[in-house]
């Protein structure tokens, strides 16, 4: 069941990767990712699941071009994100796992924020970022600034804002683990939805076996510090038998 | 997708007008009772110690109507705001420096603080002895005296944007234009007007000291003349002119917080 991608048809391509915070060689050295190898192809949803301190977030923020790798190759779409930061503009989106909306502007305004980088003209910018507040079903609250949202508004407000830039790379940073299970759960829902509809390349951060297996069609296991111990793949077909081995199989690997 | 925003409940409008006609009178008390006391005292004490409020209120009114007068005021006031234009200007570049830069901000901050502990006497003195023309060394004194508590309130602001926020900007790979536009200016507006509304009550007084050993004309000029003439009268009536202006331009600032900061969120508990 282990996904086999080549680097030419990867949407995002990680070779030896690896990540030391701090001076190098001292003790205060700490290395988050070791020699990380992954590719995921275009379309693809992949779960990236370990525990908290994995280093999952820092590959988040390698592939987003936020952080620099101390060593090896991060390519998304054959381009390195941090040397070619602005190359990707309106190429990846992000959900954070807190909704990071800007306190001073309305909901709409945050959907539009993307477009704006983008050079987006002011009438169609509204109209995309109307059509995507619609779609999260926040009809009606276009004009409320962020603290009068709920937090799973709130939530629905950044995803719309990352969808809006059509992104064809999406990255998510447990974006609903601070929303209760029923909310989260809708959400994830609709979020899959999106992601299919809009053939999105998509890597999504969890530590929750049970949402890895709901949002992704792969799931990379990680263990400390970032190494893949754990690599699957399945699709729609997958029967709930074989799902079952798959979740113990996690656990397992989660608790060695 | 069903959740609700919470619904606060507005309070009816007579609610309202009677909630705010007593901010009003709060507000109005103390003034009221430091008016009734001196007005009280001006009937036991001589004319040059306290005057009624009443000769005080015509001497105003005079500078007001005369055109000669009321050009002092607008000398004094327009030295405050280029003063301050001049240091929030200077302020905001070298905080932009000393936030880019660990160096810079090593290098600038001990000069700054040390500037902080020069008395605004000490900066008219300098001034006298360094610079010939009058407006010029007015402006090197207010912008001396103002510009490390500019520099350090923006240095602050900058240092205290969300980090969380700036990655989520980060993340959409603005210009630096836009950054700015979108994040830096919305996030450190509150703090800049914070630094208005501070060193507009400093410069109101260093420029009276400035002034007053430099200037031919202006507020501080007149004062020094009643000095002489030791008409307390005529010193209040100058000093209210003051008075006025930095209240109108706090309430200037005051307004544009309320229309900037309306996304903030209001809790009904006070701290």
């Amino acid at each position: 069941m282990r996904d086999s991608v080549t680097p030419a048809q990867s949407a995002i391509h990680l070779a030896d990767v690896s990540k030391v915070f701090g001076k190098a060689g001292s003790e205060a050295a700490y290395r988050a990712v070791d020699g990380l190898n992954l590719d995921v192809r275009p379309g693809q949803m992949l779960a990236l699941l370990g525990k908290t301190g994995c280093g999952k977030s820092t590959i988040f923020n390698m592939i987003a071009g936020l952080t620099e790798p101390s060593s090896g190759t991060v390519r998304v779409n054959g381009r390195d994100p941090f040397r070619d930061f602005d190359s990707f503009r309106g190429r990846i989106a992000i959900v954070f796992q807190s909704d990071r909306l800007l306190p001073w502007r309305t909901a709409i305004q945050n959907v539009e924020l993307g477009l704006e980088m983008l050079e987006v003209p002011a009438m169609k910018r509204r109209a995309t970022a109307q059509l995507w507040l619609t779609k999260l079903g926040l009809d009606g609250h276009e004009n409320d600034y962020p603290h009068a949202l709920s937090g799973g508004m709130r939530q629905r407000v950044s995803i719309a804002r990352a969808f809006a830039t059509n992104a064809n790379i999406l990255l998510c940073d447990e974006p609903f683990s601070a929303l209760d299970e029923s909310t989260a759960g809708r959400l994830r829902a609709e979020f899959v939805r999106l992601v299919k509809e809009n053939g999105k390349t998509a890597v999504f951060i969890t530590h929750s076996i049970s949402e890895a297996l709901e949002i992704g069609d792969r799931i990379v296991v990680l263990k400390r510090p970032a190494k893949i111990a754990y690599d699957v793949s399945f699709d729609a077909d997958t029967g709930q038998q074989e799902r079952e081995l798959i979740r113990s199989r996690i656990g397992e690997v989660l608790s060695a | 997708m069903s959740d609700t925003a919470p619904q606060p409940g507005s309070p009816p409008r007579a609610n309202m007008l009677l909630a705010a006609i007593k901010r009003l009178g709060s507000s109005a008390l103390p003034f009221v009772v430091v008016i009734l006391v001196w007005q009280f005292a001006s009937l036991f004490f001589p004319r040059f110690l306290f005057p009624s409020l009443i000769d005080v209120f015509w001497r105003c009114l005079e500078i007001f109507s005369s055109g000669a007068m009321f050009a002092d005021v607008l000398a004094t006031i327009l030295r405050i705001l280029a003063g301050l234009a001049g240091a929030f200007i200077v302020g905001g570049g070298l905080a932009l420096l000393m936030v880019r830069s660990r160096a810079v901000d090593h290098f600038l901050s001990p000069i700054l603080t040390l500037f902080q502990g020069i008395p605004a006497l000490s900066w008219v003195v300098f001034a006298i002895i360094w610079f010939h023309g009058i407006e010029f060394r007015i402006f090197f004194i207010m912008v001396m005296t103002t510009l490390p508590a500019f520099t350090f309130q923006l240095l602050g602001a900058l240092h205290g944007m969300s980090r969380d926020l700036m990655e989520m900007v980060f993340s959409f790979r603005p210009t630096r234009l836009k950054l700015f536009r979108v994040m830096i200016a919305p996030a450190i507006l509150p703090d800049i007007l914070t630094a208005w509304k501070v060193n507009l009550g400093n410069a109101s007084r260093v420029v009276v000291v400035a002034e007053l050993v430099g200037a031919t004309g202006g507020v501080g000029y007149q004062l020094l003349q009643q000095q002489q003439l030791f008409d307390m009268a005529g010193a209040l009536a100058w000093t209210l002119q003051l008075v006025f202006f930095v209240l109108i331009v706090q309430g200037a600032l005051t307004l544009i917080e309320n229309i900037a900061f309306r996304y903030r969120a209001v809790s009904e508990r006070a701290i």
